[in-house]
């Protein structure tokens, strides 16, 4: 049976601009909490880099469903293809709810949403203060599970590249649009 | 027919491969980096770094710790009112609150420091904090203290001048060996200091004068910034504190002062901008504006109600300094990012914990109580 061991283009080209999104976002978030004169203009960039994560991941989820991600190799252990299949769920959701808690911790705080100029965003919950230290302290949890999440992601993808050369790194990270079956390594 | 056991490049047994432990060793190495790197970003490899807990932690380490409260300017009470634009900001900002017109205002009247229940005293900063709410939505958040220049002109020396001026526990009083030494290496602050005492502390709230201190850049339509401060001027005229005020029996009289004067009649202020010319330090607010700078007064600011803490008011509000409207921009000034972020972390603290009644409460003849 033929197989296209590759994302589609579109899919790539989505995975790669929101890895690099996401790994900004996750940096920016831990240093600008962490910081006093460079806080300013790291939430500048924070909340609206997180809004345009929101739109894309809500495009890529519609992607992932009507173009699905090629099969995994025969021969991967079932533990591997449910860490995969559980790890994916978990970084979509996450991508989901961060940016939706960071904007209802705003929205709780009665910070106003600004973006850019007069470029602003709706509150999406009351004013509550103490529903926003709720949803503040679980921003920084998520993000610790995303951080943790993209680490075994990160661990994996060069486990397939290099390790056990079977396609699965290729599909994501080759340019070039291939077709025919995933070279898994005992393959004659 | 391959050997079973490498039929697959999944099992433990590939491990035996060549070179298969070097590679996984890379890997592992470039996971570390990347962990490293996020660890250093966080700041947990630098113990001595000035991040924003340590602020908030020293300001609890001087105060101590009043569940609820802000860590800075802990005792305050609620304020309402309008601002009522005559349209003069508008050629400086393009910012909605300048144009002719009324805007609603909240805001708070607040001493210095972190104890909510410290009683009034003839040399407590006064200080108010605003919320301008144009329709549009474009909120202007302002806090304001009623000294002329600041005291220090950067995080790290807030940090230390915090410690310096700590009371001793057998005095009462600041160690004075340490607040020499904190001056003799910020003489900014012992010129900064000159300006504060130069000036007799106002009889009450209303009567004094309110200021901004941060340089911010205004913008207006035609894109044209200019460096600007500003300052909320008292329409009730300047009264020096009296000693007779202080040795009252009531530990709130300057609060209930503005609540019983607000019971009889509005209190207003001029909205005053200063504007900087080129040249002008915007970077340090302890040093003032040269005294022949142009003035604009851009309306009038009318507080006309007043209320003590309570959960959705002021009390649930963070007079983050960098709430700004489109038309208002940061300065230079390495305060102002390192005041929104203190008062991000002091707020995100406090909205978290049990809340204690104010010290100031307003019974409903509308006394202070």
């Amino acid at each position: 049976m033929a197989q296209h061991l590759q994302f589609p283009t579109f899919s790539r080209i989505l995975h790669w601009t929101m890895a690099v999104m996401v790994l900004a976002m996750l940096s920016i978030g831990i240093g600008m909490v962490a910081s006093l004169s460079d806080y300013h203009w790291l939430v500048s960039i924070h909340k609206p880099l997180g809004v345009l994560i929101l739109i894309l991941v809500a495009i890529r989820l519609v992607n992932r469903l009507v173009n699905p991600a090629p099969p995994l190799p025969e021969g991967i252990p079932a533990w591997q293809r449910f860490a995969a299949y559980a790890s994916h769920v978990v970084l979509y959701a996450l991508m989901f709810a961060l940016p939706l808690v960071g904007w209802g911790m705003l929205s709780a705080a009665r910070y106003p949403i600004v973006h850019y100029g007069s470029l602003q965003l709706p509150p999406i919950l009351p004013h509550d203060a103490a529903l926003y230290a709720v949803l503040r302290t679980a921003h920084t949890v998520l993000a610790f599970l995303l951080f943790a999440t993209f680490i075994a992601h990160f661990s994996a993808a060069p486990m397939h590249a290099l390790i056990y050369r079977d396609g699965v790194f290729q599909s994501m990270a080759s340019w070039r649009t291939r077709s025919g079956k995933f070279a898994v390594a005992t393959q004659d | 027919m391959p050997d079973p056991n490498s039929a697959t490049p999944y099992r433990l047994s590939a491990l035996r491969e060549k070179g298969v432990l070097i590679r996984l060793a890379v890997i592992g190495i470039a996971v570390l980096i990347v962990v490293g790197c996020f660890a250093f970003v966080g700041g947990w490899l630098s113990p001595h770094r000035l991040t924003q807990a340590r602020m908030i932690d020293r300001f609890e380490e001087v105060n101590g710790v009043w569940p609820g409260f802000r860590r800075n300017h802990a005792k305050s009470v609620c304020i309402a009112g309008y601002f009522d634009s005559n349209g003069d900001g508008v050629r400086l900002s393009k910012a909605a609150v300048f144009r002719a017109g009324r805007v609603p205002v909240i805001g708070r009247f607040s001493l210095a420091g972190g104890q909510p229940y410290v009683a009034d005293g003839p040399a407590a900063v006064r200080a108010m904090g605003l919320s301008f709410r144009p329709p549009s939505g474009e909120e202007w958040r302002t806090a304001m203290i009623d000294i002329p220049v600041f005291i220090v002109k950067d995080p790290e020396g807030f940090y230390e001048q915090l410690l310096a001026s700590k009371p001793e526990p057998a005095t009462g009083k600041p160690d004075p060996a340490k607040m020499k030494d904190f001056l003799a290496r910020h003489p900014e602050t012992s010129r900064a200091l000159q300006i504060v005492q130069a000036k007799p502390f106002s009889s009450g709230f209303a009567n004094t004068s309110y200021n901004g201190l941060d340089a911010f850049r205004f913008v207006n339509a035609a894109g044209a910034a200019a460096p600007v401060r500003w300052s909320m001027v008292a329409v009730e005229r300047f009264e020096p504190e009296t000693p007779a005020q202080s040795v009252a029996q009531d530990k709130n009289y300057l609060f209930d002062a503005v609540i019983a004067g607000i019971e009889r009649a509005p209190i207003e202020w001029h909205v005053v901008v200063t504007i900087g010319q080129p040249g002008d330090s915007t970077d340090d607010a302890t040093i003032p504006c040269p005294s022949n700078r142009q003035q604009v007064d851009v309306g009038t600011l009318t507080i006309n109600h007043i209320e003590g803490e309570a959960p959705g008011n002021c009390r649930d509000i963070n007079f983050d300094p960098l709430v700004l409207p489109s038309g208002i921009e940061p300065s230079d000034d390495p305060l102002l990012s390192a005041r929104s972020a203190a008062y991000s972390t002091s707020f995100t603290r406090r909205a978290g914990e049990k809340k204690e009644p104010s010290a100031v409460q307003i019974s409903d003849d509308g006394k202070g109580a």
